[in-house]
């Protein structure tokens, strides 16, 4: 199997899964959605909720499980999963850091981001914490170049990112709190750095100082 | 239709074909490696790229539909240059061992490297290596050749139904991986060495024995089992090396089983290569063709005809049971019977003993009913075909009297008792409905059906059936008996049988017990145990020293099929020759010269000197055996006997699909394929 996505603590491999009552429903409103005979175009979403179940990794039973529920053979689900990076067949920490740094985040400083973690938790990039909190990545391209640098955090995306704000954010989550998603500088989403500089009225009635206004 | 042009020559092709099988129709070669004429089309290789006018970019002509008022070139520069770039590509990780490849010699790569690729590459990093996986006893990989065609990976899943190959993560990291560590568990596995274009998969038993230009071809037939798949031994000096298929679209297509492929190292063990007999003290000597043929007049001379009987075995080819009837008979004796097995069944109608509809013409079928058999292991190309014909999806149901086991199809399992057939046959079955309603509706007698004591009755109620369902009819016959010997239909149709007021097998090993019968003649007769010939005098014509030889006063050394010029007649009643390959070991002779010999000294000289002489007395004894190579359509009439259908279950007689008979049980490769694949599985079976 492809070394590019194996990482993490050493969790044994569990001998059974099943989805829980939840996810059977989940599971039959997704295969749904596909046309009568078609069950197994539902694979991805399946398989994504799965790796939900088990704390963000997908077992061998785990998929050999999807595979059984979606009547394909356990090998073709198994070849999607080692597919996408996004699957992970090893183990992860509880909160699990992908730092971009593709170029665009590179340029604005994804180095300085990533050491910020490495010092942080102690961690070199695809190792996990000895306590199984947090798990670091290098990824790829995750296309929010715009608010570059960024990093994603389980579901969420924290942007426009300095060595101070990650430290920040990840004592936050080490503390069990749940730090603001989104842009760390005080900027509104994807705006320009400094502000609006286009339809600056609305801006202002909206609240947003414009480009240039102190 | 559409017509298109290609290379400037225009051409008209049914809708549907790619624009590589428009090339391949004009005879214009065009390179692949993913395209695999039986096998899904992945477009995943780029080698067949070809130009094609008011398109952008040359296109992969494997994925290609043809339309209409296309121009196609296939010989300009640009052509060659896409192709190079792929070739290229393709070599990049592709390592230069061909030296000491395999499949150095016949490797696609490597001709196609010749022919279209550059004659250097400009890649300096380093080349991936993969770690080599476990593919079984049968199949040896050397994954860092592999090219990532997947055509392994389609052959299981589609023809083979196995799926077990599987390539997982991606990119430069894509490995071709079995799903489990047992290696690939199909009988139809050896053909993933043909499949592959290069040595990533390679033949395990025939590794670093030879390279393909050192080797005798001789077309021949197989014997493993009655499909007679089409084979091609590859020999050198005394020695078969390796068997490969050989392409007959109406019997095995291009593919074999393993058996066929892999048991002939059991042509070099266990093997008999001169006369024996059996001295004073009870023990086999070494002896002279006189002092056995002596041995056998001795005996044989002052013996009434009725108390001699002959048994012919499964691997017998026609030459040799015409003369062992000719020579019984002149002798007196019409207790014959090539029913070794102890099946019991109407030979009087051939209708009644053959697969009617044809191997290829499963392919028509959309009810199929299996009685009493596992194709899976009986005859594996009829199996595939019927895969084949699933997945076309003509075929909507296929029933199963017998064992429920996994056929690679689904299948609805009737039951397991006899009386289903009965029910069936009387309509009171709710399946008989399905059957009725079906267009080409196919029943396929399995060899363990007839084998049950109540043969003739099972074969009534399933002709009531086959005619009751509308299976009988002018352009169609869906009653089929598989049976597993490749001698066996040959037999029926010579008429090796009971002639008037001889005794069956039964009869005869009843006799033997009794005392009745004195003298019995084992023509490659191997699976009937020793004792139950009680004090007879047992003689012995065969090529391996299994259980008959065991047992027999006199043994007369044989040819295996590869030794010998022979007819064989598969389950079809399909007449086809085989091939002297090798010649017969030591003192070995072909088996129709031994009878001819031996009627010589026993004073009944046989009517024919010559190989031809004697195929002249085979069509006049029965005229099928002049049709070569083609289907005889057999006249339907009445045969077997009504009677009640015992309750007892179906069951394949095949306990072991990689040691059936004399020669897959010699064989080492056939043992390591039962310790590799059966004995998990039984292990199972038995901790369940």
């Amino acid at each position: 199997m492809s070394a590019a996505h194996s990482h993490g603590p050493a969790v044994a491999e569990p001998t059974s899964f099943e989805f829980t009552v939840e996810n059977i429903e989940l599971a039959k409103r997704i295969i749904a959605k596909y046309p009568e005979g078609r069950q197994q175009s539902a694979v991805m979403p399946l398989l994504d909720l799965a790796q939900r179940q088990c704390g963000g990794w997908l077992p061998k039973v785990a998929i050999d499980y999807v595979a059984h529920y979606l009547d394909i053979a356990p090998i073709r689900a198994l070849e999607v999963a080692s597919f996408y990076t996004m699957y992970n067949l090893k183990p992860v920490g509880k909160h699990f850091v992908q730092v971009c740094t593709t170029t665009p985040c590179w340029l604005r400083g994804s180095d300085e981001v990533l050491h910020a973690c490495e010092k942080k938790l102690g961690i070199k990039p695809g190792q996990t914490t000895a306590d199984g909190q947090f798990t670091v990545i290098e990824v790829e391209c995750l296309g929010a170049c715009v608010n570059a640098p960024m990093m994603q955090i389980g579901d969420d995306f924290y942007e426009d990112l300095t060595a101070e704000t990650t430290e920040k954010i990840l004592d936050a989550l080490a503390r069990g709190e749940k730090p603001a998603t989104g842009p760390q500088n005080g900027r509104i989403r994807a705006c320009p750095s400094g502000g609006p500089t286009t339809l600056t009225e609305s801006a202002i009635k909206a609240g947003v100082k414009p480009a240039g206004q102190a | 239709m559409p017509k298109l042009t290609i290379d400037g020559v225009e051409i008209e092709v049914a809708p549907g074909t790619s624009v590589l099988q428009a090339c391949e129709q004009l005879g214009i070669e065009v390179p692949r490696f993913c395209y695999h004429e039986r096998l899904s089309v992945p477009a995943n290789c780029r080698m067949c790229l070809v130009e094609v006018e008011r398109m952008p970019k040359p296109a992969a002509s494997c994925a290609l539909p043809v339309g209409e008022g296309m121009v196609v070139k296939t010989n300009t520069p640009n052509v060659h240059k896409a192709r190079k770039g792929v070739m290229e590509f393709l070599l990049i990780n592709h390592p230069l061992d061909c030296p000491i490849c395999d499949q150095g010699g016949e490797c696609d790569l490597q001709d196609q490297a010749v022919s279209y690729g550059y004659d250097r590459g400009r890649f300096e990093e380093n080349k991936r290596t993969v770690s080599d996986k476990y593919m079984g006893p049968l199949i040896k990989t050397y994954m860092t050749r592999c090219i990532q065609c997947t055509r392994c990976i389609r052959f299981v899943d589609e023809i083979a139904g196995v799926p077990a190959l599987g390539g997982l993560a991606r990119g430069e990291h894509l490995e071709i991986t079995p799903a489990l560590e047992a290696g690939v568990n199909s009988e139809m596995s050896g053909n993933l060495v043909d499949v592959c274009p290069v040595g990533a998969l390679t033949s395990k038993p025939y590794s670093f024995n030879a390279r393909p230009w050192e080797l005798r071809k001789t077309e021949s037939i197989d014997v493993m089992d009655a499909v007679g798949s089409n084979i091609r031994i590859d020999a050198r000096g005394g020695e078969v090396l390796r068997v490969l298929p050989r392409l007959n679209e109406d019997v095995n297509e291009e593919w074999i089983s393993d058996k066929t492929r892999y048991a002939i190292d059991g042509l070099k063990r266990q093997r008999l290569d001169r006369p024996y007999v059996r001295g004073a003290d009870g023990k086999l000597k070494p002896a002279t063709w006189a002092e056995a043929f002596a041995a056998i007049k001795a005996k044989v001379d002052g013996v009434a005809g009725s108390k001699i009987a002959g048994v012919a075995g499964d691997l017998v080819d026609v030459e040799s049971t015409v003369a062992l009837k000719d020579l019984l008979n002149a002798l007196g004796s019409q207790n014959l019977d090539c029913r070794q097995d102890g099946a019991s069944f109407d030979a009087s109608n051939r209708a009644g003993y053959i697969f009617n509809t044809g191997i290829a013409g499963i392919e028509n079928a959309d009810v199929v009913l299996l009685i009493g058999t596992n194709p899976r292991w009986e005859a594996p190309l009829v199996n595939s075909r019927i895969r084949k014909t699933y997945l076309t999806g003509k075929l909507k149901k296929v029933a199963v009297i017998g064992q429920n086991i996994d056929l690679t199809y689904p299948t609805e399992w009737l039951g397991n008792s006899g009386s289903v057939l009965t029910d069936l046959a009387n309509g009171t079955h709710a399946f008989a409905e399905t059957l009725r309603n079906a267009k080409n509706p196919l029943i396929i007698l399995g060899a363990g059906a007839l084998r049950r004591g109540d043969g003739p009755a099972v074969q009534a109620a399933a002709r009531k059936l086959a005619e009751a369902v509308g299976a009988v009819r002018e352009d169609w016959n869906g009653f089929n008996v598989l049976h597993l010997a490749a001698g066996r239909v040959g037999a029926l149709d010579a008429g090796f049988l009971p002639g008037a007021g001889g005794r069956d097998l039964g009869g005869i090993l009843s006799g033997a017990q009794k005392g009745e019968i004195e003298v019995v003649y084992l023509l490659g007769a191997d699976e009937i145990e020793g004792d139950r010939f009680g004090k007879a005098f047992v003689i012995y014509q065969g090529h391996h020293g299994d259980r008959g030889a065991h047992r027999a006063d006199v043994i007369l050394p044989g040819a295996a099929y590869t030794e010998k010029n022979a007819t064989y007649v598969n389950t079809e009643g399909r007449v086809q020759q085989a091939r002297l390959a090798t010649f017969p070991l030591g003192e070995a002779r072909e088996d129709w010269k031994v009878l001819r010999a031996l009627s010589a000294e026993l004073g009944q000289t046989l009517p024919y000197d010559t190989l031809g002489q004697l195929r002249q007395r085979m069509v006049a004894l029965n005229p099928v055996f002049g049709a070569l190579d083609r289907l005889v359509p057999a006249a339907w009439g009445p045969f077997g006997t009504e009677g009640a259908v015992a309750d007892a279950h179906f069951t394949s007689p095949v306990e072991n699909f990689y040691m059936t008979d004399p020669i897959s049980r010699a064989s080492q490769t056939m043992a390591d394929c039962t310790e590799a694949f059966l004995k998990p599985a039984l292990a199972a079976a038995a901790a369940e």
